[in-house]
């Protein structure tokens, strides 16, 4: 039994939380709130670039560090922590891992690089409007390697050099990748309750795009329409990560009402003496700690390929959203007057944990995809 | 990361196993819950006869006191394997898992020649009573007296929900020795034995119908001074020894879980209904959460590491999912739920069952408000509770 990150990785993870405490602090992430013409923070995120966590889990014939899934799973957690306000994400775990699961090696070959040392920033488009994503509510469409429809929101979409984009094509629907810098591609930047983050619109009117084509194996074929398929699949592996920038979050939310509840005095005692506050922080505990070893079977899925990755993958994405979303709103609970205020960062993790708790699915869609996946498993 | 054994670990899972074969039946839920509760204590006494003359007792205590002197993993591992089958174990859980290893770290060379052995080999049986009507969460706070009379001490008083007491042989009592120091300093532990004179054991008729837990009045009751475990006023200290060993019991599944209810969902026709598949969802992450924590806690053992008070977490999330799981269970059925005939009920009635038992199960080795308390204090470091009488004479409250 060994189900702990290895030493090497805990290394990773302490070198990481050392570097992004000092080059990503609040200031940097307040830079963004504050600035509404800012996307992102850019000095964090060539700093990120530089030291090549966009590639560590992208192979080193693909210009990447080639360490791995569990790796990455390390930095997300820690870039969780600090509400890192770059497209890491949109670039990593939904850009580069749709390439390596749905692309052919020409094509691994000609994005990873990019996305590995920086010189392009991906993002992925799927939503048109309100409600969980399928295949009925996809209106926008692709023929001839020409695309036309309008996204949204799309994460990163205002920074991002090229989108994966989900796309009708004949009776099913397929993945393509855009540039986004050409003629047929228009976007506005969105209002939104994260704005640490940058959304836009995105309409595509003609514009050229290229159609991912899976190499055969791994349950995958490369017939038309099987884009549906392939997100599940990207989802699957994204929602992994996604619970570790989640678990990052909601651990963070802990300290910082923990140790509030240790400063602030009321009564004449500290008001984390009380056991409103202490069971209300023991409940966040629980709750993280539920997350966690759901993620970490989640991480250990997914680095291995395992048959488990659907259960596993909708089990940490329903913790961790539980988690982050429970830990947020009563660490702002346990601050008081002052957790609602501007200047303190309560709030920034309030605003993350919505959007990543809905930004690959609502937890409500993937409570549904794990209950369907058990019934499948049972059902054999 | 990987959930595969060691080398070590497989080898001793596989003689574990190929050990538990030979002996018993693979354990079949409904069989188990069905009952066959009459020659259950001779079968625990048998079995446990068994285990010992095989060194599968007690895997970490050392080989000189008849255990097998293996790791705790190793514990782990035996007890993994032998939940998953028919085993009698339910008697035998409270004296060798605390009171016994109590006896051993404070009692004198006569004492662990005496008593340890017999427990070990099922002879005897232990309880333990620290309880008392107004002492539960606060156990410090016992009233139950010992008087100092030439070489003996004089008991009186009751403690209660002592378990299994109507079948024991012998007990750890937790008493008062000096009312005039602050509670915790007051305090003394003794062997008593449960079938002498003044010792007057009755069974609580528990709201779930059964009565496993009993009061047990004391009047007069002389425990010579030799059977004392510790000095005097260092009882909470030894008592502390013993709730310590509690904590390292990696309990099993208490009842119906999320897979027995999506069983009895999928017969019945409610996987249709969202609301109840959005509930399944949420037990199945905290069912699995719990497993796999139990998994880093296994992780932190094989690798020489101590856990800490973070197995807290197990009984919140249990007991409660339990109450939660039965209670759907019941309301899925309608009407007809409230049938707790087995041989009526759908599903052997287990449902019915597990929902009188659930609010005991929230309470029993601390409620879920300690438990949160002790997650509070010790994980997360916040202020103790206050408590005014903590440095006060027992006697002035």
């Amino acid at each position: 039994m060994n189900f702990d990150f290895s030493d090497d990785q805990k290394f990773l993870r302490d070198e990481a939380r050392k570097f992004l405490e000092a080059q990503c602090t609040s200031a940097h992430v307040r830079a963004v709130l504050d600035d509404d013409g800012m996307s992102h923070n850019d000095e964090v995120w060539q700093k990120i670039v530089e030291m090549g966590w966009l590639g560590a889990a992208i192979p080193e014939e693909y210009g990447g560090l080639g360490l791995g899934m569990l790796e990455l799973c390390v930095i997300a957690e820690e870039l969780g922590r600090v509400l890192a306000p770059v497209p890491f994400g949109s670039s990593a775990y939904f850009f580069a891992e749709t390439i390596k699961l749905a692309g052919s090696d020409e094509q691994k070959a000609e994005w990873l690089p990019k996305v590995a040392d920086g010189s392009i920033v991906g993002c992925l488009a799927t939503t048109e409007g309100p409600g969980a994503l399928s295949a009925s509510n996809v209106h926008t469409t692709a023929k001839d390697g020409v695309l036309s429809g309008t996204k949204v929101p799309v994460t990163d979409g205002d920074i991002a050099t090229h989108a994966v984009v989900l796309a009708k094509e004949g009776s099913g629907a397929g993945l393509y990748v855009v540039a986004l810098d050409q003629d047929g591609v228009s976007r506005t930047s969105l209002k939104t309750i994260e704005p640490t983050r940058s959304h836009a619109e995105i309409t595509f009117n003609n514009a050229s795009a290229t159609r991912l084509v899976p190499q055969e194996g791994n349950g995958l074929k490369p017939y038309e329409g099987n884009g549906m398929v392939l997100l599940e699949q990207i989802m699957d592996r994204a929602a992994v990560l996604l619970a570790f920038e989640q678990l990052g979050g909601a651990s963070r939310c802990l300290e910082m009402a923990t140790d509030y509840a240790k400063e602030r005095h009321a009564f004449g005692r500290p008001i984390g003496g009380n056991q409103a506050i202490k069971h209300k922080l023991a409940d966040i505990y629980v709750k993280n700690e539920v997350a966690r070893s759901n993620a970490y079977y989640g991480a250990w899925a997914l680095s291995t390929d395992a048959a488990e990755l659907p259960e596993a993958a909708a089990a940490a994405r329903v913790a961790a959203s539980e988690a982050f979303w429970f830990a947020s709103k009563e660490n702002i609970q346990t601050h008081g007057g002052m957790g609602f205020t501007w200047e303190v960062d309560c709030h920034l993790y309030y605003r993350r944990a919505k959007l990543l708790a809905v930004q690959a699915g609502s937890p409500a869609v993937w409570k549904e995809k794990l209950v369907s996946a058990l019934e499948t498993k049972n059902a054999a | 990361m990987d959930f595969t054994d060691t080398t070590e670990e497989a080898a001793f899972r596989a003689e574990a196993n190929a050990f538990l074969s030979q002996h018993l039946e693979p354990k079949k839920a409904a069989a188990i819950r069905s009952g066959r509760r009459e020659d259950y204590l001779q079968r625990a006494k048998d079995w446990q006869k068994v285990k010992a003359e095989n060194r599968f007792a007690q895997i970490t205590w050392p080989k000189e006191i008849g255990g097998r002197g293996g790791s705790p993993m190793q514990q782990v591992i035996w007890n993994q394997e032998e939940s998953k089958f028919d085993a009698p174990i339910g008697p035998f859980a409270i004296g060798l898992g605390m009171c016994v290893p109590t006896v051993i770290a404070f009692g004198s060379d006569d004492h662990k020649k005496r008593y340890v052995q017999k427990a070990l080999f099922g002879e005897e049986i232990w309880c333990q009573l620290f309880s008392e009507p107004a002492a539960g969460s606060d156990v410090a706070g016992l009233k139950t007296k010992a008087v100092k009379d030439g070489d003996d001490w004089v008991i009186n008083g009751q403690k209660v929900w002592t378990s299994g007491a109507h079948y024991s042989d012998y007990g750890i009592l937790l008493v008062r020795t000096d009312p005039d120091v602050p509670k915790h300093k007051g305090l003394t532990m003794f062997i008593v034995d449960m079938k002498q004179e003044g010792v007057d054991v009755r069974p609580i008729h528990q709201a779930s119908g059964g009565s496993e837990f009993n009061e047990v009045y004391f009047t007069d009751v002389r425990i010579p001074d030799s059977d004392r475990l510790g000095e005097p006023g260092m009882g909470w200290k030894v008592a502390l020894v013993t709730l310590m060993n509690e904590r390292l019991a990696v309990g099993g599944s208490p009842g119906p879980d999320w897979a027995e209810i999506m069983d009895y969902a999928r017969s019945s026709g409610s996987m249709s209904d969202q609301a109840f598949r959005a509930k399944l969802a949420d037990w199945y992450v905290a069912a699995q959460g719990y497993k796999l924590t139990k998994f880093r806690t296994q992780t932190a053992l094989s690798k020489g590491e101590t856990p800490g008070p973070e197995n807290s977490i197990g009984k919140v999330i249990t007991a409660n999912h339990l109450q939660d799981i039965c209670n759907s269970a019941i309301e899925m059925q309608d009407h007809y739920g409230i049938i707790s005939d087995k041989d009526k009920a759908p599903a052997d009635a287990i449902f019915q069952e597990s929902f009188m038992w659930a609010p005991g199960l929230r309470i029993a080795g601390g409620t879920d408000e300690i438990l949160k308390n002790i997650i509070a204090e010790r994980v997360l470091g916040l202020p103790q509770d206050v408590r005014v009488d903590k440095d006060k004479p027992f006697s002035a409250f």
